[in-house]
């Protein structure tokens, strides 16, 4: 075809030009929603309790993704530093996802349960008060600013509607639930953990008077890459990509 | 029919005033209900630029109307330029500024206590703040206006329409306004160059579809029969960029009121989604718009015409067509599926060819010219903004390889090869049209001082080899500390260990670039002195294209 035709009409150069953008997209993303072995099928993935979504909430808030990764990649040193691989399954709850396209301070995809509680609160108030050559920002408001919590049950909907599978039993405790993990002489504390496996049940913030914000984002870094039991995982079944 | 145009303009205002009216009711609706301080504010910014517009259409609907000069002869065409000199001062501004918030950040990395534990000034929340400033603000700013300026002097035509040119650029800035603001009070998407929330979107949305009609309009009033390359470019970055912002801001709200929003993707698809938004934020955004500037300002700078017509056909199309297949390469080893990946690293080698074959274009037009590489600094910061555009596009299929990629990813290299992109082409070609669009617009025979800008090239261009050179040595160095294994089969540092390690190299990138935000601070007083009007220092030692065309001397006199 002669190129003058495109030259001398516009729409027609438009509709060309965005056809020829759409191509990559469609066979880069579409795929990814129909073929079923993207995900894996893993054992002990579940949403984020409420607590832990409002901590998560507070992370994309302060932008932690422009310094941590949350992705651990296939590579031996990296598995060796952080722990097994990060499988694809182990965010699919996550809106957005925070796998960070930078490390300026280590990946924090398998950090649960590595520091204690105590540890995370001095860390995150004066992170050189426990690492003296850290460069992180001190996040010591979060300690002082109460949880925003009474309007969690919101969020949790919104999140029902993207695909997130909260039940109407989860969203109605949700209040409750933010309360019992965040005390563990709580009466629902069964019940929270019985909707929420593994979630870690405690006064995070070193501060057992006040539900801060600072309880919400070391309740969600200490479950960070905890929820899947790779004693059963099997990376040489038919899920392996 | 003599009133008929006046009659049009009046109906424009008209609804210009009625649109601006029902902004206003949205703004105050959001001021008064939003619970979110945030929210309410950003309300009330939208209501008081409603106003303001209002006030400045009642007082501009008389005088212009759109109508040719009677004075003028009956082919001058009547350009609207105004929008573009707003969207010049704002480049300006927004460029600095986020100069200023990056080099913050940067001796942030160094020095931590600069971060004050204070919300506002810490760096995950200046981080979006930089980049949005430099790449939406200053880049936007930079795109919309040398586009509204372009399409008009290649088609020979008014700008379409009387307000919605001023709509797109006052518009534009309104968003900027509200995502930057809305970051430092912790509202935000959470996808990296894409933080914008919700509300925010769907204004730019509304400001981009107006854009690209108003371009489209533009082409369809055009007398000249072909239109121009740096056209083709502009108007796909327009349509591409529609695409992806709309494609990768789907997300559902916690309620109107509230600016927290959830994307609707997840995990793996969210970051697919994501990096085919991201990587074509670089490769349609900081490149195809910026190779409208390169295809317009260098012939015109240099009067040559471009070098091949041919090669800019196949260099547009595969450009195009290769970049949107890029984005996988932000992905390699992680839980992406190996198959995307692979194709992400293909098509990212291949993308070399178009980028070069754009590059030899834009450097070759400089044939039988190349003399004025030595006698006018804004030909030398146009052509080396293509020359750093050779070496990012060279630098970045590299980084794309997956083995490369498994030492460069998560470091500062990538940061370094962002800079050389973002510094040495974005900025400089910017920088460039610049200097070449002031006195053109404001009607000036000259830049008060081409001193000055040769200052400012020395400045920046030292600046940016600090910052890169900095970064490939701290992102190599960090990616081998990272994987370095000791005699008995243990990992070699610690983590903090390798952040240690950086602390002498953020201080040279942060020194390089305090220099870049010196030399745009030359810039800025350059551009201030041209517009007042003052007498140029050094007018001899300028060419003549240097005049507004109607000001230029022919050669022969």
């Amino acid at each position: 075809m002669n190129h003058t035709v495109l030259e001398k009409n516009s729409m027609l150069l438009l509709i060309c030009a965005l056809l020829v953008v759409t191509v990559g997209g469609l066979v880069q993303i579409v795929p990814l929603f129909l073929v079923e072995s993207t995900i894996e099928k893993v054992q002990g993935m579940r949403p984020y309790s409420p607590l832990e979504q409002a901590g998560r909430d507070i992370y994309v808030r302060e932008g932690c993704y422009t310094c941590h990764s949350q992705m651990i990649r296939t590579l031996k040193d990296e598995v060796e530093r952080y722990g097994h691989y990060s499988l694809a399954a182990e965010s699919m709850y996550d809106h957005p996802f925070q796998w960070g396209s930078k490390r300026t301070g280590p990946d924090l995809a398998r950090v649960g349960g590595k520091y204690s509680n105590q540890w995370h609160a001095e860390h995150m108030i004066n992170p050189r008060a426990v690492v003296p050559e850290s460069i992180m920002p001190g996040y010591p408001w979060l300690a002082k600013t109460k949880l925003d919590y009474k309007k969690i049950a919101a969020n949790m909907r919104a999140l029902r509607i993207v695909g997130v599978p909260y039940s109407d039993e989860m969203i109605a405790n949700a209040v409750q639930d933010v309360e019992a993990q965040v005390d563990p002489d709580h009466d629902e504390v069964d019940a929270m953990l019985e909707r929420y496996p593994k979630a870690k049940v405690g006064n995070f913030d070193n501060n057992a008077e006040e539900l801060t914000e600072l309880d919400a984002l070391i309740a969600y870094l200490q479950m960070l890459g905890t929820l899947v039991d790779f004693a059963t995982f099997d990376q040489s079944g038919p899920n392996l990509r | 029919m003599p009133d008929t145009r006046a009659e049009k303009a009046t109906f424009g205002s008209l609804m210009a005033i009625i649109f601006a009216i029902a902004m206003a009711f949205v703004g105050i609706s959001i001021g008064v209900g939003s619970p979110s301080g945030g929210m309410s504010f950003h309300g009330w910014c939208l209501a008081a630029t409603a106003a303001a517009s209002i006030y400045f259409i009642l007082s501009h609907m008389a005088q212009d109307d759109g109508a040719p000069s009677p004075l003028s002869s009956s082919d001058a065409v009547n350009y609207h330029d105004a929008p573009i000199r707003f969207a010049t001062i704002a480049a300006i501004f927004w460029g600095i500024a986020g100069f200023v918030v990056g080099d913050i950040i940067a001796w942030q990395l160094a020095f931590p206590a600069l971060n004050f534990d204070l919300p506002w000034t810490s760096f995950g929340r200046l981080r979006p703040l930089h980049t949005s400033a430099v790449i939406f603000a200053f880049g936007g700013n930079v795109l919309i206006g040398t586009s509204f300026y372009v399409v008009q002097r290649t088609c020979k035509a008014r700008l379409a329409g009387l307000w919605s040119p001023w709509f797109v650029v006052v518009g534009y800035n309104l968003f900027i306004l509200i995502a930057g603001t809305g970051y430092l009070l912790g509202i935000t998407d959470g996808k990296e160059y894409a933080e914008p929330v919700w509300y925010a979107d769907l204004f730019l949305t509304m400001v981009w579809v107006v854009y690209l009609l108003v371009f489209l309009a533009t082409l369809w009033k055009r007398k000249e029969p072909h239109i121009y390359v740096a056209n083709w470019f502009y108007l796909s970055f327009i349509v591409t960029v529609a695409m992806l912002h709309v494609v990768n801001n789907l997300a559902v709200p916690v309620s109107i009121w509230e600016p927290k929003s959830y994307i609707v993707f997840a995990g793996v698809q969210d970051a697919m989604t994501q990096w085919w938004y991201g990587h074509n934020a670089v490769g349609f955004f900081l490149t195809a718009g910026f190779l409208g500037i390169m295809y317009y300002f260098i012939p015109k700078r240099v009067e040559r015409p471009v070098y091949s017509y041919r090669l800019s056909i196949v260099h547009f199309w595969s450009l195009i067509f290769l970049y949107i297949w890029a984005g996988p390469h932000h992905l390699h080893y992680t839980a992406l599926p190996e198959w995307t990946q692979t194709l992400g690293m293909a098509f990212s080698i291949m993308l070399w060819k178009p980028s070069w074959g754009g590059m030899i274009n834009g450097l070759m037009t400089l044939s039988g010219a190349w003399d004025k590489l030595r006698t006018d600094p804004v030909v030398r910061l146009l052509v080396v903004s293509v020359a750093f555009y050779g070496m990012s596009t060279f630098e970045g299929p590299v980084m794309s390889i997956k083995a490369v990629n498994s030492l460069s990813h998560y470091t500062d290299w990538t940061i370094g090869h962002v800079h050389s992109g973002a510094l040495g082409w974005v900025a400089m070609v910017s920088f460039g049209a610049i200097y070449c669009l002031v006195p053109w617009l404001w009607k000036r025979k000259a830049l008060y001082s081409i001193r000055l800008v040769e200052w400012h090239f020395w400045v920046s261009t030292i600046g940016i080899l600090l910052y890169i050179t900095s970064m490939w040595v701290s992102g190599i160095m960090q990616g081998l500390m990272w994987r370095a294994y000791d005699k008995l089969g243990f990992l070699s540092y610690s983590f903090v260990e390798t952040v240690e390690a950086m602390h002498p190299y953020y201080i040279i990138r942060a020194t390089g670039g305090l220099l870049f935000i010196l030399g745009s601070l030359i810039m800025a007083y350059n551009i201030w002195r041209t517009i007042r009007g003052d007498e140029s220092r050094d007018a001899a030692e300028q060419p003549r294209v240097a005049a507004a065309p109607e000001l230029r001397l022919n050669p022969a006199e």
